[in-house]
């Protein structure tokens, strides 16, 4: 960790100590996969060193929402902001237990995590409509995404009016293309990113400060 | 006898006499029936959320496998720049309810599907 992130990391913590602010509730939302997990990991190691969760590529590994509360995040502007980072299970409108099964998981098992992950879209759901503050809608760049399901969960996030921060990740394979997601959505911030490189972070670090604070 | 798909077109007129969980459910029963469920005006936000969630209660291992939801893009959603935030700011409606095609996940895909122009394939059970 370099010297610049150490530095974050104290005066986050003294920040914390000292300010008491009330958190907002930041849900990490997007079809499964698209790095919503390594995400959430990437922001709360940066900011406590701790972690949220356990990523895999088998989809539906975040089958249950995970906070992590009292993150103080700092822009380079030294703008602060409080939030609860919220990471959520994949939103789908289908869940097929076989689909686990081609890779390599055994009939119980599969269906077991197509059990969990239906009750966990189920709860992010309920999550959105409830008790999330503002969202950083996670997209990967090297898919389209004009899917139906990011088209209806852009709109009811907007029909909310939430905040809401588009992330372009996966930046760093030869595919992506974030300016396909720009395109997909005008009317919101996109911020490319490689969650897993951590390149570009700080500009998302800088944008939450702006937009959840 | 011979094997087919039913498909229900259901009118907007129709839609506006139900309540949210009204349409959801009824939505529902006949996708869960294996039929293709054409709705003339789409659902609002607040309902595609909750179809969502309870598509969500209703999937079973071998039997239900969820929903393919599909409908035309809203202009009103995609449209930036400052007519768009305009647009958006004084809609009272929200977002424009398009013509939506919804059916079984296990025998309906996507084909095609362009801002103008959307083709499925469905299968019989």
């Amino acid at each position: 960790m370099n010297f610049f992130v150490r530095t974050r990391k104290k005066f986050s913590k003294l920040l914390r100590i000292f300010l008491r602010k009330k958190s907002a509730r930041i849900g990490i939302y997007g079809p499964p996969n698209a790095g919503k997990t390594t995400l959430a990991n990437r922001i709360v190691r940066d900011w406590t060193g701790d972690a949220v969760g356990p990523v895999s590529e088998i989809p539906h590994e975040t089958r249950r929402a995970r906070r992590k509360e009292n993150i103080i995040i700092t822009g380079l502007n030294g703008n602060s902001v409080t939030i609860d980072i919220v990471d959520t299970p994949g939103v789908t409108t289908k869940i097929d237990y076989h689909e686990f099964i081609e890779y390599g998981l055994e009939k119980e098992e599969a269906i077991t995590r197509a059990r969990e992950a239906t009750e966990g879209v189920a709860e992010a759901m309920h999550w959105l409509r409830e008790d999330i503050d503002g969202v950083i809608y996670m997209l990967d760049s090297t898919l389209d995404p004009f899917m139906q399901v990011n088209i209806m969960m852009v709109g009811i996030i907007e029909s909310r009016s939430l905040p809401v921060i588009i992330v372009a990740n996966k930046i760093d394979l030869p595919d992506a293309a974030p300016s396909r997601i720009r395109s997909a959505f005008p009317q919101h911030p996109v911020i490319p990113i490689s969650g897993l490189e951590g390149d570009n972070v700080d500009q998302l670090y800088e944008k939450m400060t702006e937009y959840f604070g | 006898m011979i094997q087919g798909v039913q498909i229900d077109l259901i009118s907007k007129e129709r839609l506006e006499n139900l309540t949210s969980m009204e349409k959801i459910h009824l939505i529902l029963d006949y996708v869960m029936e294996g039929n293709i469920v054409v709705l003339e005006k789409g659902l609002d936000p607040e309902e595609q959320s909750r179809l969502i969630e309870i598509t969500m209660l209703e999937i079973t291992p071998d039997g239900f496998t969820g929903i393919e939801m599909e409908t035309y893009h809203s202009n009103q959603g995609s449209a930036g720049g400052m007519g768009g935030i305009l647009k958006r700011l004084f809609a009272k409606t929200g977002p424009d309810r398009r013509l939506t095609v919804i059916g079984p996940a296990n025998q309906m895909k996507m084909i095609k599907k362009e801002k103008d122009f959307m083709s499925a394939w469905v299968s019989s059970r």
